[in-house]
C-alpha cells in the first residue's frame, strides 16, 4: 500500500490509549508515523508507572500523562478532547499493545471518505485470521449479538478498539464517551443519535505484550456492566 | 414508659445531636445533612409518639411495634446509602474530567514552555 496517497488534506490525529505498554508503545508509535505520515500521534498515558510515558515521547508522540489511572474509557475521551480542542478533522484510535496494525489505519480513512461517521475494524470479516480464545469469542458474540438487536442493525465486532472517527464524532465523543468498558455501549449512543456507524474488515494481530485488560476474573463484571450499560442506554436521558 | 421506648428515644436524640453537633462543627456539609435529620426526627417521632408507631405497625401488619422503628431505620439508612451513591457517582465524573483537564492543560504548558525556550535561544 502506498503511503504517498494517504497524506490527506485534513488533520488526522491517532489516539493510543497505554497503560503500562513500554514494550510495544515505541513500535506502534514509529508504525503509525510510517504508514500515515502527516498524522500526528498522541499518547494517552493512563497513569503508566513504567517507562511508557519515556518510550511514547522518544518515538515521537505527543503525551498526555493522566495524573492518575482512569480505564480505558475516559483516557480515550482525553484523545477525543484533545482533538476536538486542537482542531483535527479526524480522531483514530488505536491500541497501544501492537494489536492493531497501523497497516490498516488507510482502510479505516478510506471508509471515512465514504461519508462514515465512525468506522470500525472489524475481526471476522474475512480479512486477517485473528482467532480469539473461545471465552473471548463467546463474549465479542454476545455484545455483537446485544448490540445488533439493540441498534436494529448486524455488528460483527463490537468490542473492537480500532476505530476512526469524523469531526462530528469527535466533538459528540469530547462532550460525552461511556466509560469503564466503552466500546459497544459508544456504537450503542451514536447509532441513536442517528451518526453512520459501520464496519470494515480489518486485520487484527495478537497481542504484542501486556495482558487484555478483560481478564477472566473481571469476564463476568464486564458482561453484566455491558450488558447494563446497553440495556439502560436505550432509556438513559441524552447527556447534557 | 417502658425500656425499648426509652433506648430509643435517647438513641434517637444521640443520633441527632451527634448530627447537628457535626454540622456546628463545619464537618458535614448542610446540603447532605438534610436526610441525616429526617432520619433522626422520624425516629424520634416514632420513638415518642407510640400511638403512631402502634398504627404504622399495625398499618404494615408487623405483630411487636418496637420492630416497626428497625424497619423505619432500615429504610431511611436504605436511603442514605442511594444519596451517597448519587454523591459518589457525580465526584467520580468530576473527578475524571479535572484528571482530564490535568493532562490536556500539562502537555499545552509544556508545548509553550518549550516554544519561549526556542524563542530566547534561537533554534536549535
Amino acid at each position: 500500500m502506498s503511503d504517498a496517497k494517504n497524506r490527506l488534506p485534513q488533520r488526522v490525529l491517532i489516539v493510543i490509549p497505554a497503560y503500562h505498554e513500554e514494550e510495544t508503545i515505541r513500535e506502534v508509535v514509529q508504525g503509525v508515523h510510517r504508514h500515515v505520515p502527516g498524522a500526528t500521534v498522541v499518547v494517552v498515558n493512563d497513569g503508566s508507572t513504567d517507562g511508557t510515558e519515556a518510550a511514547a515521547r522518544e518515538a515521537g508522540a505527543v503525551v498526555l500523562t493522566l495524573p492518575f489511572n482512569l480505564g480505558i474509557g475516559a483516557a480515550m475521551q482525553t484523545g477525543y478532547r484533545y482533538a476536538d480542542e486542537e482542531g483535527f478533522d479526524i480522531a483514530i484510535q488505536v491500541d497501544g499493545d501492537g494489536q492493531h496494525l497501523p497497516s490498516e489505519i488507510p482502510i479505516l480513512l478510506e471508509e471515512l471518505g465514504r461519508g462514515t461517521d465512525l468506522a470500525i475494524g472489524a475481526r471476522f470479516l474475512g480479512r486477517g485470521d485473528y482467532d480469539p480464545p473461545v471465552l473471548r469469542k463467546l463474549g465479542i458474540r454476545f455484545f455483537s449479538f446485544a448490540v445488533s438487536t439493540l441498534v436494529g442493525r448486524r455488528f460483527h465486532d463490537t468490542t473492537s478498539g480500532f476505530r476512526a472517527a469524523n469531526r462530528r464524532v469527535v466533538e459528540s465523543f469530547s462532550r460525552y464517551y461511556p466509560y469503564d468498558y466503552p466500546e459497544p455501549e459508544a456504537i450503542l449512543i451514536l447509532s441513536r443519535a442517528g451518526f453512520a456507524v459501520r464496519e470494515v474488515p480489518a486485520r487484527i494481530q495478537e497481542r504484542e505484550g501486556g495482558r487484555s485488560s478483560i481478564t477472566l476474573r473481571k469476564s463476568v463484571y464486564y458482561l453484566l456492566k455491558v450488558f447494563l450499560a446497553l440495556a439502560v442506554g436505550r432509556f438513559r436521558a441524552p447527556p447534557d | 414508659m417502658n425500656r425499648v421506648q426509652l433506648v430509643s428515644i435517647l438513641g434517637s436524640l444521640g443520633l441527632l445531636a451527634m448530627i447537628l453537633e457535626l454540622i456546628r462543627r463545619g464537618k458535614l456539609a448542610e446540603e447532605y445533612s438534610l436526610l441525616w435529620i429526617a432520619t433522626g426526627a422520624v425516629l424520634l417521632l416514632l420513638s415518642l409518639w407510640r400511638g403512631l408507631l402502634d398504627l404504622f405497625a399495625a398499618a404494615v401488619g408487623i405483630f411487636y411495634p418496637p420492630s416497626g422503628l428497625f424497619l423505619v431505620g432500615f429504610i431511611f439508612v436504605l436511603l442514605l446509602i442511594l444519596h451517597f451513591s448519587v454523591i459518589v457517582s457525580r465526584l467520580s465524573r468530576q473527578n475524571r474530567e479535572l484528571a482530564q483537564d490535568v493532562a490536556l492543560l500539562r502537555e499545552k504548558l509544556e508545548r509553550m514552555t518549550r516554544t519561549d525556550d526556542g524563542k530566547t535561544r534561537g533554534e536549535e
